[in-house]
This record gives C-alpha cells, sequence and structure tokens, in this order.
C-alpha cells in the first residue's frame, strides 16, 4: 500500500536536494508532479489543488529560499502539510500525541453505529472491532440491525462465533450477539424494523452488563432517502455515542460526495478505512478528514479477524514520503515478543548459543507479525522500491520444513550435520540438498555475526551488517533469499538498498 | 457460437430512458458538484482554456484518470486549434465521441456453450470483496431464468461467514437451484462437484460464486486460478464461457490493477459494473478498457435482482456528464 505514492513523493522531492539553493520555480515544479501523483491516488481534485498551493505558499514565504539545506525544509514542510491532512491540524498543535480511537462511557453500555455504502466493509469490521475490544477487555456485544442484505444477519452471528474461538480474552470475556433473524425482510420492505431491533439491542445490552454494543446496520446509498432516514431514526432511538462511516481505501472521487453525505446526516466521529492491505494508492486516506473534518480511527488490513490497526497520520505520512513507520514495526515486534523472552534471546545469541529452535521461533514470529512486504515496507528508504519486487513467503515456510526435519540434537549442534544427515533432512522436508546447506551456512553467518556484535554499538552493528552482503543476509532469511540484500551503494546518487528479484 | 443477448429488445435510446427511468423511481438523487453541472457550465459559450480545465476536472473527477484525462483534453484542444469545434456544446459532443470510440461495436452480450448438447454453459464471477459478485449474481441468474433457461448456482465462497447462505437465500427467491460445500472447503472441490450436477442435471447455466479476494493476495488468486482449472478440466468444450469480474462503479485509480491482475489470473472475458446509481461515474472501466481491452458487459443499478442492464456505451457516457434532473 501506498508505495506508488511514495515513489512520486520521493521522485518529486530528490530533484529538490543536494542544490544549494533552490528557486520559486524549482519549488512548482516539484510540486506540479506531486500534483499529478496525488490525482493518480484518488485524491480529490480540490483537495489536492488546496494542499499543493498551502506547500508552495510556505516554502515560498518561509526560508526555504533562503535555507543552506532547502531540500530538508521543503521535506518538514510537506510533513507537516500531510500530517495536517490526514490526520487534522490538532494532530500537530498537539505534538503527534495520541488520542484513543475509541471514547468509553460509564456507566456502560457505549454505543457504536456502524454505517457505511453496501460492500465497503461493515460487517467484516465489526467482527474486528469485537476483537481488538475483546484484547482490551471488554465485554462486547454485536448487534445485526441489517435487515436487508441476505444472510447479514447469520454473517454477524458466524463472526462473533469465530471472535470468541480466535481471539484469546485477557478477562475471558465472551462477545455477545444480538439478533432478531425474524426481522429480515426483502430489499426496501424492512425499512424501520432497524430501529426496533437497535431499540432491543440497547436494552439486551444493559441487562446483560456490556461495556460496548457494537451497532451492525445495513449498508446504503448515501443518495438514497428512505434507508438516510431509517439511519437517522435509528440514530435518535438508541442516541449512539460513537457513530463510524466504514469506508473502502480503493474507493476514488466518489468518496468525498458519500463521506460528505453521511456526515451531514449522521454526524460522525470518525472513519474506519478498510481494505488498507490493497494496492490503494490512498485517496480517500487523504481526502476523508479534510472533507469531513473527521478523523480516520482504524484502518483495515487483512483478511483475519485481528487485522485491525488504529490509524496514526504521523506515521502514514512518514510512509508516503518513503520516511519509513519504524514506531509501527517495533510496536508489532513487542506485540508478538516479551521483553523477558528478546533478552533471553540476546543474551544466547551473544553468547554464541543460539539454536536452530530459536531461529525456527524468530521465523514464526516474523510471521505472525505480517507479510514480509509489509515489514519490509516499514522501514525507511525501502517502500518505494517494493512495488515491483515480489517477496514469497512461502520461503519461510519452506526454511520452517528444513528445521522441523531435524531431529532435536542436529537443532541444538548444527555440526553434527554432516552430509548423510543433510540429504535425509532435503528428503524430509522436501527440498534440495542445496537448500539445507544454504539454511546451515546462513545460520552459521548470523550466529557468528551476532556474537562478535554483542559488544559493538548500533552504529558499528549496522556496519557490521552490510559488510555481510546480501546473499548471506537472503540465506539466513529464508533458504533461497527473501530478495532484498542491504549492501552499502558506493553511488551516492542511487539509494542504498538494491532490490533484486528472485530467480525462478 | 450460438451467440445471445440477455433479453432486452429496444435499441440504446430506449435502454437509456429505462436506466434514468429506475434511477429516477428508486433514488431521489442529489447529485451535485461540478460534473453534474458540466453541461450549463458549456452549453453556449465559445470555447476557452478554462472550459478546457473545466472539462478536464470532470473527467478527473469521474474517475476516468489523470492520463487518460489529459489526453482526452489534448485531443479536443487540438481539435480547437484546428477550427474543428468552437463551443463548449461541441466539445462535449466531441468528448462523447472520444469516449464512445473506447466502446466500439463489439459483441456484449453472453457467450453459451455451443448447441444443446454442449453441456452447461459455465460463467464464473470473481472481484474483490465487497464488489457485489453475489447481488450481481442473483442479476444474472434471473435475466437468465427469465429468458426460459435453467440456471444453477455454485457457491465458492467458503471463506466469508455466511456467504454460502447468502447465495442460497437468492436462491430461493429465484427458484434455482444451488450447489454448495461446507464453510472452510476447498472451493475447486465444490465447482467441480457443481460442474458434475450442471452436466448430470441438464441445467442450461451454471453460475459459480467465488469469495472476494484482494488481486494483490497472491496465495488467493492462485486459488482462483485453480477454480478456473478445475471448471476447465471437468467440462472441456470453452468452460467457463463467460469470466465475469465484478468492479464496483466507486473504484480508484486502483481499479486498473484489479482488472489486471484478475484478468492474468483467470482470462476475465467481461465486466459486471455494479453499484453505479450512486454518485460515481465508474470512469475507470474506461480506462480498464483502454489498457487491458476488457469490455464492460452489464451495469448494476440497485439492489433488487430486477436492477440490471446490458452495457449501452452512450447512455454510460451520457450519464457520465449529465446534469442533476436531467
Amino acid at each position: 500500500m501506498l508505495s506508488h505514492l511514495s515513489e512520486k513523493f520521493e521522485n518529486a522531492l530528490r530533484q529538490l536536494s543536494g542544490r544549494g539553493r533552490i528557486s520559486e520555480s524549482n519549488v512548482r515544479e516539484a510540486m506540479e508532479e506531486v500534483r499529478t501523483a496525488l490525482l493518480e491516488a484518488d485524491v480529490h481534485y480540490e483537495v489536492v489543488q488546496q494542499f499543493c498551493d498551502a506547500i508552495v505558499q510556505k516554502a515560498i514565504g518561509s526560508e526555504v529560499l533562503q535555507s543552506l539545506r532547502p531540500a530538508q525544509q521543503m521535506i518538514k514542510i510537506v510533513y507537516d502539510e500531510l500530517v495536517a491532512l490526514i490526520g487534522g491540524q490538532e494532530v500537530i498543535e498537539e505534538g503527534g500525541a495520541e488520542r484513543p480511537p475509541i471514547l468509553y462511557v460509564e456507566p456502560g453500555p457505549t454505543i457504536i453505529m456502524m454505517s457505511g455504502l453496501q460492500g465497503s466493509g461493515k460487517t467484516t469490521t465489526c467482527g474486528k472491532l469485537a476483537a481488538y475490544l475483546k484484547k482490551k477487555n471488554k465485554r462486547v456485544m454485536l448487534a445485526a440491525a441489517d435487515l436487508q442484505r441476505p444472510a447479514a444477519v447469520t454473517q454477524l452471528q458466524v463472526l462473533v462465533d469465530q471472535v470468541n474461538e480466535e481471539i484469546p480474552s485477557g478477562g475471558g470475556e465472551k462477545v455477545l450477539f444480538h439478533g432478531e433473524l425474524d426481522k429480515v425482510a426483502e430489499y426496501g420492505k424492512a425499512i424501520g424494523a432497524a430501529v426496533q431491533v437497535a431499540r432491543n439491542a440497547v436494552i439486551d445490552a444493559r441487562s446483560q452488563g456490556c461495556d460496548v454494543l457494537i451497532l451492525d446496520t445495513a449498508g446504503r446509498l448515501h443518495v438514497n432517502d428512505d434507508l438516510m432516514n431509517e439511519l437517522r431514526q435509528v440514530e435518535r432511538a438508541v442516541n449512539p455515542h460513537q457513530i463510524f462511516l466504514v469506508i473502502d481505501a480503493m474507493t476514488g472521487q466518489d468518496a468525498v460526495n458519500s463521506a460528505k453525505a453521511f456526515n451531514d446526516q449522521l454526524e460522525l466521529d470518525g472513519v474506519i478505512l478498510t481494505k488498507f492491505d490493497s494496492d490503494t494508492r490512498g485517496g480517500a486516506a487523504l481526502t476523508v478528514r479534510q472533507i469531513t473534518g473527521k478523523p480516520i480511527k482504524f484502518m483495515g488490513v487483512g483478511e483475519k479477524l485481528d487485522a485491525l490497526e488504529a490509524f496514526h497520520a504521523p506515521r502514514i505520512a512518514s510512509r508516503i514520503l518513503g520516511m519509513g513507520d519504524v514506531v509501527s514495526l517495533v510496536e508489532k515486534a513487542q506485540a508478538e515478543v516479551s521483553q523477558e523472552e528478546a533478552l533471553a534471546l540476546q543474551e544466547k545469541m551473544a553468547a554464541g548459543k543460539m539454536t536452530m529452535d530459536d531461529f525456527l521461533n524468530q521465523l514464526r514470529t516474523i510471521r505472525k507479525m505480517g507479510s514480509m512486504k509489509s515489514l519490509l515496507g516499514m522501514l525507511p528508504g525501502i517502500g518505494s522500491q517494493l512495488k515491483d519486487l515480489n517477496l514469497d513467503d512461502r520461503e519461510i515456510n519452506r526454511t520452517e520444513a528444513i528445521i522441523q526435519s531435524m531431529t532435536p540434537a542436529e537443532r541444538k549442534d548444527i555440526d553434527l550435520l554432516n552430509n548423510s544427515r543433510r540429504r535425509r533432512i532435503s528428503r524430509g522436508s522436501g527440498s534440495d540438498a542445496k537448500d539445507v546447506s544454504q539454511l546451515v551456512r546462513g545460520f552459521e553467518m548470523v550466529s557468528k555475526l551476532s556474537k562478535q556484535m554483542s559488544g559493538m554499538g548500533m552504529w558499528s552493528r549496522l556496519k557490521a551488517m552490510r559488510g555481510l552482503g546480501g546473499a548471506d543476509m537472503a540465506a539466513a532469511m529464508g533458504s533461497r533469499g527473501c530478495g532484498v540484500s542491504l549492501r552499502g551503494g558506493s553511488k551516492p546518487q542511487k539509494s542504498k538498498y538494491k532490490q533484486r528479484k528472485k530467480r525462478k | 457460437m450460438q451467440v445471445s443477448g440477455i433479453g432486452y429488445d429496444g435499441g440504446s435510446m430506449a435502454l437509456f430512458r429505462a436506466a434514468i427511468e429506475k434511477l429516477r423511481k428508486g433514488l431521489s438523487r442529489t447529485r451535485e458538484g461540478s460534473t453534474g453541472a458540466l453541461r450549463s457550465i458549456l452549453a453556449g459559450k465559445p470555447l476557452s482554456a478554462q472550459l478546457l480545465r473545466d472539462l478536464e476536472r470532470a473527467m478527473i473527477q469521474a474517475d476516468i484518470g489523470i492520463k487518460t484525462a489529459i489526453e482526452l483534453r489534448k485531443d479536443i484542444e487540438a481539435a480547437w486549434q484546428r477550427s474543428e469545434i468552437e463551443s463548449g456544446d461541441q466539445a462535449l459532443a466531441f468528448l462523447k465521441d472520444q469516449l464512445r470510440a473506447y466502446y466500439p461495436p463489439e459483441d456484449r452480450s453472453l457467450r453459451f456453450a455451443p448447441g444443446s448438447e454442449g453441456g452447461p454453459t459455465v460463467i464464473l464471477v470473481a472481484g474483490v470483496n465487497g464488489a457485489g459478485k453475489t447481488t450481481s449474481i442473483a442479476k444474472i441468474a434471473k435475466a437468465l431464468r427469465d429468458q426460459g433457461k435453467s440456471v444453477m448456482l455454485a457457491a465458492c465462497d467458503t471463506f466469508r461467514a455466511a456467504a454460502v447462505e447468502q447465495l442460497e437465500i437468492w436462491s430461493r427467491r429465484l427458484g434455482v437451484e444451488v450447489i454448495k460445500g461446507q464453510q472452510g472447503g476447498d472451493p475447486a472441490a465444490v465447482a467441480f462437484d457443481a460442474c458434475e450436477a450442471a452436466s448430470a442435471r441438464k441445467v442450461d447455466v451454471l453460475i459459480i460464486d467465488t469469495a472476494g479476494r484482494l488481486h494483490t493476495q497472491e496465495p488467493l488468486m492462485r486459488q482462483l486460478t485453480k477454480i478456473k482449472n478445475v471448471v476447465q478440466k471437468k467440462l472441456p468444450g470453452g468452460a467457463p464461457h463467460e469470466v465475469i469480474l465484478v468492479i464496483d462503479a466507486t473504484t480508484g485509480q486502483n481499479g486498473i490493477n484489479q482488472a489486471k491482475v484478475f484478468a492474468e489470473a483467470i482470462e476475465v472475458t467481461g465486466i459486471f459494473l455494479a453499484k453505479l446509481d450512486g454518485t460515481a461515474r465508474g470512469g475507470i472501466v474506461i480506462a480498464i478498457r483502454e489498457q487491458l481491452a476488457i469490455p464492460v458487459k452489464f451495469v448494476g443499478l440497485g439492489e433488487t435482482p430486477d436492477d440490471v442492464q446490458p452495457f449501452d456505451p452512450d447512455s454510460f457516457v451520457e450519464a457520465m456528464f449529465a446534469a442533476p434532473g436531467s
């Protein structure tokens, strides 16, 4: 996601870097490219105009033109404008302080109402939100007020079951479900019934002592007066504390029309962007805040129930500018690995005692954090280069298979691996003998290196990593390489991060 | 090979009227903004640089894409300099002609299995999550049923919660058979069973519903290829006869990639442009036609199974620049 935009922004800003001085026309030229990139990315026409004008004004009015490092100044201006565009001015004023995406009321239940066009992903998002709240130890009820789409009530019920099965809860609270199958009717014939279901759901949630009630509503067009009216009736009947609009991140120029209409009718509290894991260029993400004045709260990033992330404008802005998003990366890692585990592993590595089992655990942790591509995309300078890169996460599976074909003794001591054992492992895991050897070699390199590095500071470590060269890093990541090498470049014009297509 | 339409008789104007009527009846529309007002901006005025910019903006706002929009604007500009057109009205007419040229008269009807002995005609339907596949299938099924054809549905979305139930409800409402598998089962196996059932029971058309998937999910795209391969093997002789990609009319420039990746995976033969009854203009299909040569076969205009129209370039282009209430 966003790699298209990221590439264009980097190109435009690169033109300005390396210059001692930049002129007004340099700035205008660069912004012309940015303008085209934003339009290609489905950002609304008017929003693009305002955004680019604001940047040109600021750049010309400020010291950028006099500055000795104009490119850096320019990047700062663009970054600030981007953050303001997708997060609102207050994000900057508050110095990037995070606001909680959901405000709870006491006493409960906090009532959350979902709304949106057909197919934007409301029902799935209801399930993800329930999973998110369950992890936070909330007692949640999902209520099905979509009585029109065939099987929508059943879908929500199945989702509730899935959340209860798949998402472990801190407090063991089950997600509850409220649905009234007998009220379901064909399109246009159930108008009004949703109001009653919503009322009943509130009573139900109250009597069962829920902290949060999430109300799923039917998808509707913003130009359908009858259905929009129904939505207002539901709102008046239950007085939700928060109303979220669910928007497909792949939406084009029309995002403005529907977001505006829903906001006018409902006074939204926030927006949830879905399907953000597609190759959307981010138009809706960059437009919706400006048009509605309402913050983007969450983004859906995958098919699984836990694929819902809080939306952070500064992080997205920094991804768009190719500056990476290390904060999110670290957070993801922290979610999977505890401090103690990390320390224990670090000590093992320093002592040169890392085993294949540790390595396997690490691989599995990485996989839980997301696809290789999404993880690499968060590193500075890499985002825009991932566009055409075909990373195959099955390489990790292959490596996993090889390690699993080893005996416990072999995993502890790879020196045991003579040719006969290697042949057995390659047969057992269905891979080439070559792959096994490559994995072993890579593992040896990494453990040797980690021993050496344990005494070094951060900078020397990085240098040591670069000295290692791409092939061996790749060998360590997966038997046939994960496609990205981290080799120091000598030409300053080119990026330091070369990429290699996987050879088949 | 027997080629037949999907149950419409009148010419394109009749169709256009029917579509507009449908839109008026069901929805009171509040199309606002510069796109809608384009005609009033252009009408009766001499062409100027400002008008050209307005035209370009209208095209971009209809999701045609900036590249195509700039090209088209340049075409108009060139014609203006050659003094072929002079007024805003002429510019709009010129633009519409250009857009129509993207859709040369071609076979927009469904392709059926040859003869009566050719076994069932298979239509494979795919698209990203929430594009409107299941509703679109109900529409195609009803249109075919109303033509007197026997229709069977295959519920191959074994992934999403209650997707099978959703298709089942449609099958009951339409009175057509449905073949289903288990939640979480292999969709290709369901497709296989459905092909077998369809030929055993001698139904005319089998429509296969698949799970919504983002085109960026490679394993899921491979699964889709597998479904197609299974159908191809099970029913040799041209199945699937149609591979329909459902695209949401609100989709932005990312739609081009959608079409490209789906076409690579399953050789898409046509597009069902869903949800054109909102304020979105669906201009993305013009970019898709230009870059990938995939025709649009149907247009979805509402939630009931009757809300489907065969794609008509004239009315589509007309609607793209229609003023509110015109």
